[in-house]
């Protein structure tokens, strides 16, 4: 029963993507006569293997264009990979694009029940967690008002907060410090801190180190596609170059995840 | 997959839930990866896909279907009461220009129950039909974040439009006792078969074409044409009885196109009996085997759902990369 503790399993797994390049009939028949290439492939995703045991948390780092987010959207199934096998185990949670999926033209509230749905949550179990989703949000009186209206910044909270209170065996965050002012990340990352030592499996994608540091007991760095470094974190950090940084001035993102260190 | 299914967790791991519990579980697991037992097996984390599968995620559905509604009128002063001026607009240019401008009113008993009775029908496909192919482009932002079947979408627009429907029934069932019908229990039948036919051949077609969608926008442009056929294709604004003296010995054709069946069946239901003789109107403007006809009309759209099912099934692995 050695295996017995696999929350995630990918083997071999590869995801092409088709560019088109002319979309109308007129583009396509001069792009004929022209004999330019009607399409052209990209190999987002290639062969990567890797196995993620309960509880571990994965920092999930690559520059832009990795296929770091090819790759947690097929994890969290919402692609297919074109060949080899994506297996999870329970339920999975996520911040994937925060607050995509909240219809601007009705009201906080409802919205919540909407995305608490999407992620997998009973009706019941969205009512028992809605006080505390809206106290985490601190969206205050704009509860009512239609999402619309919210600035971007509490759209993202509204997001973040109802993602992290899904009760999930699998935590998937993709760049989820990007927005929200600085006490809300620190928020953030104290809970989903709470999320990783409760056991749940957290696959993290950042390019902060800091918080990588803080967060994650293995790395993956994904470089064009392919996974090119598994292993612990700082070594991997190495790998990336990232620590480079340290030695010029520190930009405003690592500043804040050293302070965040401090007071966590 | 049930809510509780999911949360059910081993003994060790709802000593390792709380924080602070891993400690007393006495493990020697590494300090912050507590040992979580799930007690569920390794699967691929795509949801399962197909119709059916849309009536187990029954509460996200009912959560689709309500905000659809609340949304569509959101910002207008009339709200939901714009659902009733669009059809009742039609049905009174088409009472106009058919009954009174042409002189059907005159020829054909009832002519705008007869009129009303098919005007349900045609609507509630036609907006099934339209809205349900751009369901999922205009999901978007969903469609690329969760993982539920996809074929979700449609099957909401039906819904919606579905909702729309029995506002109108109420209206045609208030005029046609008015005019003295009498319903029979026979008719009843006919009632849910014509909705039936219609609710399964615009799933069909909103499923078939809201994936479709995806890939050439077109589809939509093409859909709105094909209502406009939709709309004249069927004994509405015409009673039956022109048609089979028109095209003597050549209706089956006709006959084939399952809403024109949808729609008679509403007519047999609402319209005979709200005719001076029932029996007579029943022998001259329907069709010979009424309920037979119905029943292949049943048939053709539930194949044609099986094959929306597949052709959907086929594109569906590709909507989310194609979704911009």
């Amino acid at each position: 029963m050695k295996n017995d503790n696999r929350s995630i399993v990918v083997r071999h797994v590869s995801k092409t993507f088709t560019l088109r390049y002319h979309r109308t009939l007129k583009q396509m028949s001069v792009a004929m006569m022209r004999q330019q290439e009607l399409s052209d492939s990209f190999l987002a995703v290639d062969d990567v293997s890797f196995t993620v045991r309960q509880g571990e948390s994965i920092g999930l780092m690559g520059l832009n264009g990795s296929g770091k987010s090819t790759l947690l959207k097929m994890i969290n199934g919402i692609m297919r990979p074109d060949s080899g096998k994506v297996l999870t185990r329970g339920r999975i949670a996520g911040l994937i694009a925060t607050g995509a999926g909240f219809h601007p033209q009705l009201t906080g509230r409802d919205n919540v029940y909407l995305n608490a749905a999407i992620l997998g949550m009973s009706e019941a179990e969205t009512r028992s967690k809605f006080d505390d989703i809206v106290e985490f949000a601190d969206i205050g009186k704009f509860l009512d008002s239609p999402v619309g209206h919210y600035s971007s910044g509490m759209f993202a909270r509204l997001g973040f907060a109802v993602a992290i209170h899904v009760d999930a065996d699998i935590f998937l965050a993709d760049e989820v410090l990007a927005v929200g002012d600085r006490p809300f990340k620190r928020k953030c990352l104290a809970k989903m801190q709470e999320i990783r030592d409760s056991g749940t499996t957290l696959f993290y994608v950042s390019h902060a180190t800091g918080s990588v540091r803080k967060m994650c007991d293995r790395v993956l760095v994904l470089e064009k596609g392919r996974l090119n470094y598994d292993g612990p974190v700082d070594e991997g950090i190495k790998f990336l170059h990232y620590d480079d940084e340290k030695e010029n001035a520190l930009d405003t993102e690592e500043e804040m995840d050293e302070e965040m260190g401090a007071d966590i | 997959m049930t809510a509780d299914a999911s949360t059910e967790r081993g003994p060790k791991g709802r000593a390792g839930r709380s924080p602070g519990g891993d400690a007393e579980a006495g493990t020697d697991e590494v300090v912050g990866a507590p040992h979580r037992v799930v007690a569920e097996p390794l699967r691929p984390p795509w949801s399962e896909q197909g119709l059916l599968e849309v009536f187990r995620h029954r509460y996200i559905l009912t959560l689709l279907v309500r905000r659809e509604i609340a949304a569509r009128y959101q910002g207008s002063v009339l709200g939901l009461v714009w659902s009733y001026v669009n059809p009742l607009t039609q049905f009174f240019i088409y009472y106009f220009v058919m009954g009174i401008l042409f002189g059907r009113a005159q020829r054909t008993e009832a002519f705008a129950i007869h009129v009303f009775a098919g005007l349900i029908i045609v609507h509630f496909f036609t907006e099934t039909m339209n809205a349900g192919t751009r369901s999922i482009v205009r999901n978007k932002s969903l469609v690329k974040k969760m993982a539920v079947p996809r074929e979700m979408f449609p099957v909401a627009s039906m819904l919606v439009s579905l909702f729309h429907v029995f506002p109108q029934l109420v209206i045609l069932v208030i005029a046609t006792l008015i005019s003295g019908w009498q319903p029979d229990p026979l008719g009843l039948v006919y009632g849910v078969i014509g909705l039936l036919i219609s609710m399964v051949l615009g799933t069909a077609l909103a499923l078939m074409f809201s994936a479709a969608n995806v890939f050439l926008r077109d589809v939509s442009n093409a859909v709105s044409v094909l209502s406009n056929f939709v709309r004249f294709g069927v004994p509405m604004m015409y009673p039956y009885v022109l048609v089979a003296q028109r095209f003597h010995g050549h209706t089956d054709l006709y006959l084939l196109n399952p809403i024109v069946e949808a729609v008679l069946a509403f007519q047999r239901a609402f319209w005979v009996g709200a005719t001076t003789n029932p029996a007579r109107t029943a022998a001259i403007d329907m069709p010979p085997n009424l309920m037979w006809l119905c029943i292949r009309a049943l048939l053709i759209s539930l194949a044609i759902l099986a094959f929306a099912q597949s052709t959907f099934s086929r594109l569906e692995r590709r909507i989310p990369e194609r979704l911009l």
